[in-house]
């Protein structure tokens, strides 16, 4: 079975080689990719919407539709990964840390509870004692990383970035934040119910977007017509709707990927973990 | 003058993509598929698709390799096969 497989993989893998054949240079000007669309693209688009990367522009206004469906399968993941893996039944054992001796108290039956006040914290069964280095570390880089990831989606229009990578990086730090203290320093600051509030509220504000700019008379998406909702100059109302919709990807993405990490390293308990 | 780092950085990805699929341990395997993406996203730097890049080393090289190591966590190290 194994060599069976094994002989597929190869043939799958040399047909695609051989279809590779046919594919232009890359950066050949005479592929179809680069003789029609994007000619128009390089000469129209800085006077058409005032965004100096082409990249941006193509992502969020020539092919807006496209990534308002990217962000909604985003959103679908960080739904299903909420309704696969989350788990809302109590856990039988619970562990309880005496914090001036160090003792570990072994609970079994979930009714009992522990009369004695702030002296006893709730443990991780597989606990390890946070490093110190790491855990200063992460303190003094969390709020760089916040920031970079702000700049990121701010200034997708000009350089390199946007929504999906600037909320990415936001998660990120927020998973940073889970790994080098615990997960629980990450669930009492940043709620299940704020995570899945943001992650539908990104997709809407992209939708809303749109649907704003058809009730003001144009196309669905048609950032154009947003020029009297929004204070800026007309020329600029294009670039400023594409931030408007970077910010709800951003959003969205950021909020999805920390509810994907909390449920996996759960197991949809939201109680312990890496 | 490009074309020998475009090589050499190929060559880097597919002994990460071999190893990979062939090392045992899956915790390895996180650590592996991470160095892959990040030399994926040097590649696409290389051809200039740089928007791709970011992409590729934000989600690919951080956020999966994240997911992974998670699910090893509450899951196995080790193979069955």
């Amino acid at each position: 079975m194994k060599f069976f497989g094994f002989v597929i993989v190869c043939l799958t893998g040399g047909l695609l080689l051989y279809g590779t054949m046919d594919l232009p240079d890359w950066g050949d000007p005479g592929s179809p990719a680069s003789t029609h669309l994007s000619d128009y693209y390089i000469e129209h688009i800085v006077e058409e919407t005032q965004v100096p990367n082409l990249v941006t522009a193509v992502l969020a206004d020539y092919r807006g539709y496209d990534t308002m469906f990217e962000t909604a399968v985003v959103f679908c993941a960080g739904l299903a990964c909420f309704l696969l893996l989350r788990d809302f039944r109590p856990k039988k054992d619970r562990y309880f840390r005496h914090v001036p001796t160090g003792v570990m108290l072994h609970f079994k039956n979930p009714q009992t509870r522990l009369i004695a006040g702030n002296e006893f914290e709730h443990m991780d069964k597989d606990w390890v004692p946070s490093d110190m280095i790491i855990k200063t570390v992460c303190r003094i880089l969390i709020p760089f990383i916040q920031i970079y990831a702000l700049y990121v989606v701010a200034h997708g229009d000009f350089s390199p970035g946007g929504g999906f990578q600037g909320g990415v990086i936001f998660g990120s730090s927020l998973i940073l934040m889970a790994i080098s203290y615990n997960l629980k320093t990450l669930v009492k600051r940043v709620t299940e119910k704020f995570l899945s509030v943001f992650a539908a509220l990104g997709v809407l504000i992209y939708v809303g977007l749109g649907v704003a700019a058809m009730l003001m008379g144009g196309h669905f998406l048609d950032y154009g017509m947003l020029a009297p909702l929004l204070p800026s100059d007309p020329g600029h109302i294009r670039a400023l709707g594409m931030l408007g919709v970077e910010i709800g990807v951003g959003i969205a993405v950021m909020a999805v990927m920390v509810i994907i990490y909390i449920n996996i390293v759960s197991e949809g308990r939201h109680d312990e973990g890496l | 003058m490009l074309w020998p780092i475009d090589l050499i950085v190929l060559t880097f990805v597919i002994f990460c993509a071999i190893a990979a699929i062939t090392v045992r341990d899956l915790l390895g395997t996180a650590i592996l598929f991470s160095a892959y993406s990040f030399l994926m996203c040097l590649l696409w730097a290389v051809m200039g698709a740089v928007d791709v890049a970011f992409t590729e080393a934000s989600v690919g090289a951080g956020v999966s390799t994240v997911f992974l190591v998670a699910a090893v966590f509450r899951t196995s190290r080790r193979t069955k096969d």
